[in-house]
């Protein structure tokens, strides 16, 4: 059987991964951490200090020429038009009926070219759909980046004085969804954007996707970071940190068969710009009244723990919906979900139960996001 | 990893302490290890009945659920009250963190289980994979 299955990709950091006997497990196709050294240590430090990840899975567009503004604007739901260079911001491609293609950050390197963030599994998937849906359009080109880069996102509120410590840009002048290009560990012209998916103040940063080079830089980080507590962290941390943040996970949240508004993510869909994929279905949608269903936060009252898939009830037993993600929350200290329930039963504090292995387990709607961190004043 | 060679083990990675007609039974560090910290463990109540290779229970890591299976069958004389609040003891020792303990309905079926020997050939061949 080994024969025929497809190997697992690797990132540049794999073999460091392994020597610092991280689990690893196979994700969308990738050997990828899970946990480093615990996801509980690792959660915590992202949320109190910082952590580094490897996120080199993450796929990388690039739409270069005089019509790759043009490109953008057809291919995604935000409005890039008011992106300065040097400004990113979050977007998703939609099909026509205006469920997920996939969510993305858009940067905007150039006046002429865009860097556009795709998730690892959807990859292939991805590139294909730009090809088909933009490759006709005039003077745009359509590059796949993906394995050019090693990602790093370092996060928390220590992260910018670790990284600070690398580069000789003054970290403080990029705001956030803002990047630059500087010099990161001796290496020129490193992307550093104050990106993230942990709700926290970070940064990710791209650079060469040799091994060497990979496995130096992250070396320097932990270092960088040993005095504040630095932890690598695996992909459960990611995953704990995202679903406090209230953050979507494609496959969870959103999909092909979910639609902008259910997902609560209509704000990022322009419907005031001319024309994209998708409008036209969410413009139906919304002058329909909106959607049927949403995607709520959910607080278990009593003990257990609701997982993605488990069947959401209402209290008096009518079937619902399903928890798309579902953890006890580390930093919270409280069992928290995500899940697609009828309009009807989004208010605050409705309660409803989680079937958990037979038993119905009471929880509650809460707001999203289940956390948010405190704004600086500096 | 330790295996003490006065338990046995299941497939499913549990290990049972067998004392006189009282088997304690707990979940084996190669088990602590793969899921993870652990949050919650779901166990059966003083005086219910579990049955050798049925579930009695499960125990929860931040990332999973995995089920918990009987190593034999019996009365449940004791469970472990302390896991009530600090389940994260399984992490730190799973060999003398106990879950349960049965009164055997028979001691023959502990004949059937793993030695510590056969348990770790099995998981070393789990994990080579």
């Amino acid at each position: 059987m080994a024969e025929t299955m497809t190997p697992l990709r690797k990132t540049a950091l794999n073999a460091v991964h392994r020597a610092a006997k991280s689990k690893m497990v196979d994700f969308g196709g990738w050997d990828m951490p899970v946990d480093c050294c615990g996801l509980i240590a690792e959660h915590m430090a992202v949320r109190t200090a910082v952590g580094v990840f490897d996120v080199s899975h993450m796929g990388d567009i690039q739409l270069r020429g005089p019509g790759s503004l043009a490109a953008v604007q057809h291919l995604c739901m935000n409005d890039a038009s008011r992106l300065a260079v040097g400004q990113a911001h979050y977007s998703a491609m939609l099909y026509p009926n205006g469920t997920f293609v996939d969510d993305v950050i858009v940067h905007k390197l150039s006046e002429n070219d865009y860097l556009i963030v795709i998730n690892a599994g959807t990859r292939e998937k991805d590139v294909q759909w730009v090809r088909q849906t933009i490759g006709h359009m005039p003077g745009v080109h359509v590059n796949d980046f993906s394995d050019y880069y090693t990602q790093l996102a370092i996060q928390g509120p220590r992260a910018a004085q670790t990284l600070q410590k690398l580069t000789s840009t003054d970290l403080s002048t990029i705001k956030n969804y803002w990047f630059t290009w500087g010099q990161v560990c001796g290496l020129h012209n490193v992307m550093i954007a104050r990106t993230g998916y942990t709700g926290e103040d970070g940064f990710e940063i791209y650079i060469p996707s040799d091994e060497p080079t990979s496995a130096r830089v992250w070396g320097e980080v932990l270092e960088a970071g040993a005095e504040f507590g630095i932890l690598a962290c695996g992909l459960g941390a990611r995953n704990t940190l995202r679903l406090e943040a209230g953050m979507a996970l494609y496959g969870h949240e959103i999909s092909d068969t979910i639609n902008v508004f259910e997902a609560g993510l209509g704000r990022y869909a322009k419907l005031d710009k001319p024309e994209f994929v998708g409008r036209a279905a969410l413009l139906a949608i919304e002058a329909a009244g909106g959607p049927g269903r949403k995607l709520v936060g959910l607080e278990m009252i009593e003990r257990g723990i609701g997982r993605d898939g488990y069947t959401v009830f209402s209290v008096e037993g009518m079937r619902l919906g399903k928890i798309t993600s579902g953890s006890p929350s580390p930093f919270l200290k409280k069992n928290i979900a995500m899940a697609y329930v009828p309009v009807e039963y989004t208010a605050l504090d409705t309660e409803v139960a989680v079937e958990i292995r037979g038993q119905m387990v009471k929880a509650k709607v809460v707001p999203l996001p289940f956390y948010k961190r405190a704004k600086k004043s500096a | 990893m330790a295996y003490p060679a006065d338990y046995r083990y299941t497939k499913e990675h549990e290990w049972i302490k067998v004392d006189g007609n009282i088997g304690t039974v707990g979940i084996t560090d190669y088990a602590q290890n793969s899921l993870g910290d652990i949050v919650f463990v779901d166990l059966p109540k003083v005086g219910d009945t579990v049955e050798a290779a049925k579930s009695f229970g499960s125990v929860e890591s931040v990332k999973a659920v995995s089920d918990l299976f009987a190593p034999v069958s019996g009365k449940v004389t004791a469970i472990n009250e302390e896991l009530k609040d600090a389940p994260e003891k399984i992490n730190t020792d799973a060999n003398t963190t106990w879950l349960l303990k049965v009164e055997l309905a028979d001691a023959k079926q502990v004949d059937g289980l793993l030695t510590a020997a056969d348990y770790e050939k099995f998981t070393s061949e789990e994990t080579g994979h």
